[in-house]
């Protein structure tokens, strides 16, 4: 902080100026962080604090809740739903997968290739955006219907019968199976993958390429040795961007999967809403909070970068 | 391709499939992110506030449950009502029955579709009504379990039966008496809810369905069975099927329920349990048939040959949505000119004849002959004597089975 309140040297003395704005800018950094500290301490902290107080608390609706340092409450949901965690954990890991190989090629054509098609491409990337998520998610529903074209070519095609024996859909159908809900979780996401990894590739220095190229170093290599490491921050990003949220949704599952797919989002809202089991909920959010914040933190210390972006 | 026209969803499906999604939705992936920023706040925060914030007991209201009834000084009323759930002229703007009702009464409503789910609703209000503070409504309707949960709790207002003749006079035998309000102390019936199996004529392919037996065992419906996810709708039919009554059930009999159920699952029978978004694997044919309600099935049938419905001859499943008016409401005789005033065979039976449920006043059908024919003889509208002997009530659950019947019913859902 203090280099940015330094002062200006003094003036000298034959030249009695303006006082120099000293006092003034001692404070500025504060006032310039006052907007965003409250509004964390609003909307993120005290909810915080008042999540983790439900999380331990004990009693029902008529009786109210007292806190009761129960933290047994945690052993149980994660013993009750561990399942649901492996899966959200499991299904937003492939549909981040899934992200990065559909969209590293399609950011690096927009970065390099595509000239003036490049705004054009870039829009057709956000417009999904225009329309809700949910509407979005609706119309998997129809392109994946049981006897719809695409379905009926997959099960001409024999696609199904490899995935029913991988356990990613049930019988001929890919609707109310993990396989539609790991799709609707990748394409809802994809551009949360996108746009940073374009952002990253297009700062890459073009004369780099030409001096590996100089160097006589095949095309392949190129991207291997030069491209990839410096995107390194695209994909950190891009990753994190697409595996936290798709971690913790639970419309895709809803609404594109069956009973056997739930993920915990799904759990936390159900005993949040409908069961009414506040604690378990309040747990079950910091469980998963916990979980991805490791696993964020192991990520980002495996990948070896600093700056995201 | 038809299938991909945007508008194969009516309006009132994608505001009620969307609103009980967004904001779960955005709340979680925004608070994913923060947490992911931010995951110190917690350790700053320490730990001994965390007793200080305790939830009080819900049903202790501070003061008393009225506010002072400002209806003959201002001559207003906020009416909550869930989406689409009222008559609208072709410009879409206005109402046509609570225009008559402004003109006769000089009463003004301020009416606002902000009800889309029961659930969600009940998180909404919640914090007012256990702080024993004006929800800014004075009038709501809710379905019947969660009325029979605010009853239990204390959090809405007695009714003055001096303001509600033609409600007393009009209402059905067969809405008279529930178990969770006797007499109708509390509330009146906005609308029935009949839950019946729809089907797909063409999904179906042949095979003949009668019963929840049928979708539970039939082998030619494997994966193209749906359920409801609403706990008393899916249980109560399957409680029928089984040969229990739903309104003197135990809690073996909820268990035997729940196992059935469960049977279904694990063979795959099941392909899903669904909210509204039912109507369009109906349609698409994902669903060869489903527990269903009848007020989408009226509108489905209209729009697509294909779908039809029945009801087996063990019965149906009739909830109901409650007119009731909320502690602290400030409008209170106003609001309850309201309830009377839609008990009244006319705009009775206009709205009936634009919402399609089923109508809980007596002496419609005549009103409603004059405006839609078939609306007066369709017995999911006006249910006729054999309609209303099959039909059947969930009853009421006291706050621990509930919680315990929800757990489990949320185990068989997958969570």
């Amino acid at each position: 902080m203090s280099t940015l309140t330094e002062a200006p040297p003094p003036l000298a003395p034959e030249a009695p100026g303006p006082k120099p704005p000293k006092r003034r800018g001692r404070w500025t950094p504060y006032w310039l962080l006052l907007p965003g500290i409250l509004w964390l301490l609003v909307f993120f902290a005290l909810p915080m604090v008042y999540q983790a107080s439900t999380s331990v608390q004990t009693g029902s609706l008529e009786e109210g809740y007292k806190v009761t340092w129960h933290f047994a409450t945690y052993w149980d949901a994660l013993s009750a739903y561990w399942p649901q965690f492996v899966r959200s954990v499991l299904y937003a890991g492939t549909a981040t997968i899934l992200c990065l190989l559909l969209g590293y090629p399609l950011a690096y054509l927009i970065a390099f290739r595509a000239g003036r098609w490049r705004n054009l491409i870039m829009i057709l990337v956000i417009a999904p955006f225009f329309t809700s998520f949910l509407i979005r998610t609706l119309a998997w529903k129809t392109i994946l219907a049981d006897g719809g074209p695409l379905v009926g070519a997959l099960n001409t095609l024999h696609v199904l019968d490899v995935t029913s024996w991988l356990g990613l859909t049930a019988g001929d159908r890919v609707l109310a199976t993990p396989l539609a809900v790991i799709c609707g979780l990748t394409y809802n996401f994809l551009p949360f993958m996108i746009l940073p990894l374009y952002t990253s590739l297009e700062r890459i220095d073009g004369r780099l390429h030409e001096a590996a190229g100089d160097l006589y170093a095949r095309p392949w290599t190129t991207f291997r040795k030069v491209t990839f490491p410096l995107s390194m921050p695209g994909v950190v990003s891009g990753t994190l961007l697409t595996f936290i949220p798709a971690a913790g949704d639970y419309v895709n599952a809803d609404l594109l999967g069956s009973t056997d797919t739930r993920m915990v989002g799904n759990v936390i809202q159900t005993q949040f809403l409908r069961v009414l089991d506040y604690p378990t909920a309040a747990a079950l959010s910091f469980i998963l909070m916990a979980a991805i914040l490791l696993m964020v933190t192991l990520y980002i210390r495996r990948s070896g970068t600093e700056d995201l972006v | 391709m038809e299938q991909y026209e945007p508008d194969r969803l009516s309006p009132a499906q994608v505001a009620a499939v969307r609103r009980s999604f967004r904001n779960g939705r955005a709340a979680l992936t925004r608070r994913s992110l923060l947490r992911a920023s931010a995951g110190g706040a917690l350790a700053a925060g320490g730990l001994g506030t965390l007793s200080a914030c305790g939830i009080p007991a819900a049903g202790k209201t501070r003061g008393g449950v009225s506010a002072d009834d400002l209806s003959a000084k201002e001559k207003t009323v906020t009416f909550s009502n869930w989406t689409e759930y009222m008559d609208v002229d072709d410009s879409g703007k206005h109402h046509p029955t609570l225009e008559q009702f402004t003109r006769r009464t000089g009463v003004k409503v301020k009416y606002t579709e902000d009800i889309n789910d029961n659930n969600e609703f009940f998180g909404k209000i919640k914090p007012q009504l256990a702080a024993g503070q004006d929800t800014g409504r004075d009038l709501i309707v809710l379905t019947d379990w969660l009325a029979g949960r605010l009853i239990r709790l204390g959090w809405v207002q007695k009714l003055d039966p001096a303001n509600l003749p033609h409600a007393y006079a009009n209402l059905s035998a067969q809405f008279r008496s529930p178990d969770w309000d006797p007499g109708r102390a509390y509330s009146y019936v906005w609308q029935g809810i009949s839950t019946v199996i729809a089907y797909n004529k063409k999904a179906l392919d042949g095979v003949e369905v009668k019963s929840i037996s049928d979708l539970l065992d039939n082998p030619r419906l494997k994966g193209r069975v749906g359920f409801l996810s609403e706990m008393r709708d899916s249980i109560g039919m399957t409680l029928l099927d089984m040969g229990k009554d739903p309104a003197k059930f135990t809690a073996d009999d909820y268990d035997a329920a729940v196992a059935r159920l469960q049977k279904a699952v694990d063979k795959g029978q099941i392909r899903r349990f669904t909210g509204n978004d039912y109507t369009s694997d109906l349609t698409s044919g994902d669903f060869a048939a489903c527990v269903a309600w009848a007020g989408d099935v009226v509108q489905l049938k209209a729009d697509s040959p294909d779908i039809d419905f029945l009801i087996p001859d063990s019965g149906y499943m009739t909830s109901t949505d409650n007119l009731l008016i909320p502690n602290k409401a400030r409008h209170k005789t106003n609001a309850e000119r309201l309830i009377d005033f839609y008990y009244e065979p006319k705009p009775a039976a206009e709205l009936a004849a634009y919402i399609n449920y089923v109508c809980p006043v007596d002496g419609v059908k005549a009103e409603l002959e004059k405006i839609d024919e078939d609306a007066a003889n369709n017995p999911l509208i006006i249910p006729d004597k054999a309609m209303a002997a099959k039909s059947h009530a969930f009853r009421s659950l006291s706050s621990k089975e509930e919680t315990e019947f929800e757990a489990k019913f949320a185990k068989l859902t997958g969570a």
